[in-house]
């Protein structure tokens, strides 16, 4: 659902740097009711968050972000999500295979198993989680209110993003080159390794950076999970949420910016990515 | 599907291949053990605890009067969500698509936003920007007389937010397949511009916008942090389906907790799996 699709939009015909138009009268008013209504509701507030935090200066940031509560939680949150998107490079990348090249009978339910924690909401991720993994688990293991539960739920909400990056480039892959390195007397692993790899990496790459960024935003499948412990298991997103609680929109402001500024990281690189792709060819 | 290297007749050498023997078997096993423990238990335990007591504890749960206002609720911002984002996502990618101006790249790349941004920082943003007090809409909205934070329209507002580029994103494909030789040739035979969307352009793209309403529709029940922030979670006013899910969890009512929450994965399952279904079999008819 989120995944990343690769030339989707980008393919699109552009006018290149020259200011010029093709719009008729209709489509102009169209795009100026776009422009306004994407403003007001996103454009506009997000901006406002940014100017809220640089409106309390360079010591506005310096002080949240280095209060010990809030660096723990932003640690946290950076390292587990790193961790977790190199967790989702390996088996993302092992499940597309699977379900590409070597299907078998039922795969076609594991499709649906992929898109699943997309498609439920976190609150209720949280909560399928704890069944298994809570105070109440059937098979004894409760890892609720612990730092594996963060690991945990960032996992759940991360595993489609790999997968379906990778899934649609290994699709056209062309067997060719496979099949010289075979009747060349390559082993599997060596075909997989020199031939495949290196066509799925930026792939790999891109579904690596979205789960990266969705780890760090997670907020909804932790909150019943991870028991928010401060210095514990508090993330970034519920830190912010307690700065908005007790009224302190300046810290909350601070701590958003720097999510904000992790998308908008991620995104920026997603799409430099995918010119370089585009420019090779 | 492909057949697996091994398969074709002009591979016999190829048995050595990736993908065969007990490396085959043994990476099945691993994908099927993962998926098994991260996703499919779980979700059949969520199942399990709500109905392992029959249906009677399931009716009690939803009709329960608290419970039906958040549903509704939900309900409401989902569908206000829905149609908003339909429009505009139509809106857009014809403009991404059929029309060339400045800012257009812009515009592009700013569309993904909404999905990349947390929830919770979207709930903070609509604080900053409607709150009563000093937002900079806010503040002129109630003095007109609209309050935006902690009634409806501030959760409908946020879960349009968090869901606005989904259609935009399953439109803009099938935009571009469909070209536009029929919409030329509507026009130069005399259809306006709004016979012409309505005729020609509308019934190409049916499908990409049926699958970006209802993915739409399924990201919208399901939102809960931007949700939270604006909402101000008061019990059987503003509080939606997922809110009461946290609630009734923390006040140790687990069993309505588990109820409510299999009804809203039953929902979600429910709808990727018509999408998959639909997407399946209007490639086949295409093909």
């Amino acid at each position: 659902m989120t995944a990343v699709q690769f030339d989707a939009k980008d393919a699109a015909p552009t006018g290149g740097r020259v200011l010029r138009h093709t719009l008729t009268r209709g489509a102009g008013i169209g795009l100026g009711v776009v422009v306004l209504w994407f403003s007001v509701l996103v454009l506009l507030p997000l901006a406002a968050v940014v100017a809220v935090a640089v409106n309390g200066g360079w010591d506005g940031f310096v002080d949240t972000l280095s209060n010990p509560q809030t660096a723990s939680a932003i640690e946290l949150t950076v390292f587990t999500s790193l961790a977790v998107a190199v967790l989702n490079v390996l088996i993302g990348t092992l499940i597309a295979w699977v379900l590409v090249r070597e299907r078998f009978p039922g795969s076609r339910l594991l499709e649906v198993v992929i898109d699943v924690p997309f498609a439920l909401p976190t609150i209720v991720a949280g909560l399928v989680l704890l069944a298994l993994y809570g105070p109440a688990s059937p098979i004894g293991v409760n890892v609720a209110n612990t730092r594996t539960a963060v690991f945990l739920a960032f996992a759940f909400v991360t595993l489609p993003f790999v997968v379906r990056s990778v899934q649609p480039v290994l699709e056209q892959l062309e067997r060719d080159a496979e099949q010289a390195a075979h009747s060349l007397g390559a082993s599997a692993a060596t075909t997989f390794r020199r031939i495949v790899l290196p066509a799925l990496i930026p792939a790999i790459a891109a579904g690596g950076a979205l789960s990266f960024a969705r780890g760090v935003s997670e907020y909804g499948s932790l909150v019943l999970l991870s028991g928010n412990l401060a210095m514990r298991t508090e993330v970034t997103s519920v830190r912010m949420l307690t700065y908005v609680e007790n009224g302190n929109l300046a810290s909350a402001s601070v701590v958003a910016t720097v999510l904000l500024a992790v998308a908008l990281v991620v995104l920026v690189a997603i799409d430099l990515l995918q010119r370089w792709l585009v420019r090779r060819g | 599907m492909a057949d697996t290297p091994t398969a074709g007749p002009t591979l016999t050498q190829g048995s050595r291949s990736v993908g065969s023997g007990a490396g085959r078997v043994t990476r099945q096993a691993i994908v099927i053990l993962y998926l098994s423990a991260l996703v499919v238990i779980p979700v059949a335990l969520v199942f399990w605890n709500a109905f392992k007591d029959g249906l009677a504890p399931v009716v009690a749960a939803l009709t329960d009067p608290v419970v039906v206002h958040a549903l509704q609720l939900t309900l409401i911002a989902a569908l206000w969500s829905v149609v908003l984002n339909a429009v505009f996502g139509v809106a857009v990618s014809l403009l991404l698509v059929r029309y060339e101006f400045p800012g257009k790249r812009m515009l592009n790349a700013f569309i993904d936003l909404p999905l990349s941004v947390s929830p919770v920082v979207v709930g903070l943003s609509l604080v900053i920007v409607y709150n009563v007090r000093d937002g900079i809409l806010g503040q002129p909205l109630a003095e007109l007389g609209i309050r935006v934070l902690f009634s409806t329209p501030g959760i409908v507002l946020a879960t349009t937010f968090i869901s606005m580029p989904l259609v935009v994103r399953e439109v803009v494909p099938v935009l571009q397949e469909q070209g536009t030789d029929q919409e030329q040739a509507a026009s130069s035979l005399g259809a306006s511009g709004w016979v012409t969307f309505w005729r020609i352009t509308m019934p190409g793209i049916r499908w990409g916008v049926v699958y970006g309403v209802v993915l739409c529709f399924a990201r919208s029940i399901g939102e809960f942090g931007a949700v939270k922030i604006v909402s101000g979670n008061i019990t059987g006013r503003t509080q939606t389906a997922t809110l009461a899910v946290e609630q009734l969890y923390q006040n140790f009512n687990q069993a309505q907790a588990f109820t409510i929450a299999a009804v809203l994965a039953g929902a979600a399952i429910v709808i990727i799996s018509v999408v998959a279904v639909l997407r399946v079999r209007v490639e086949r008819n295409e093909s």
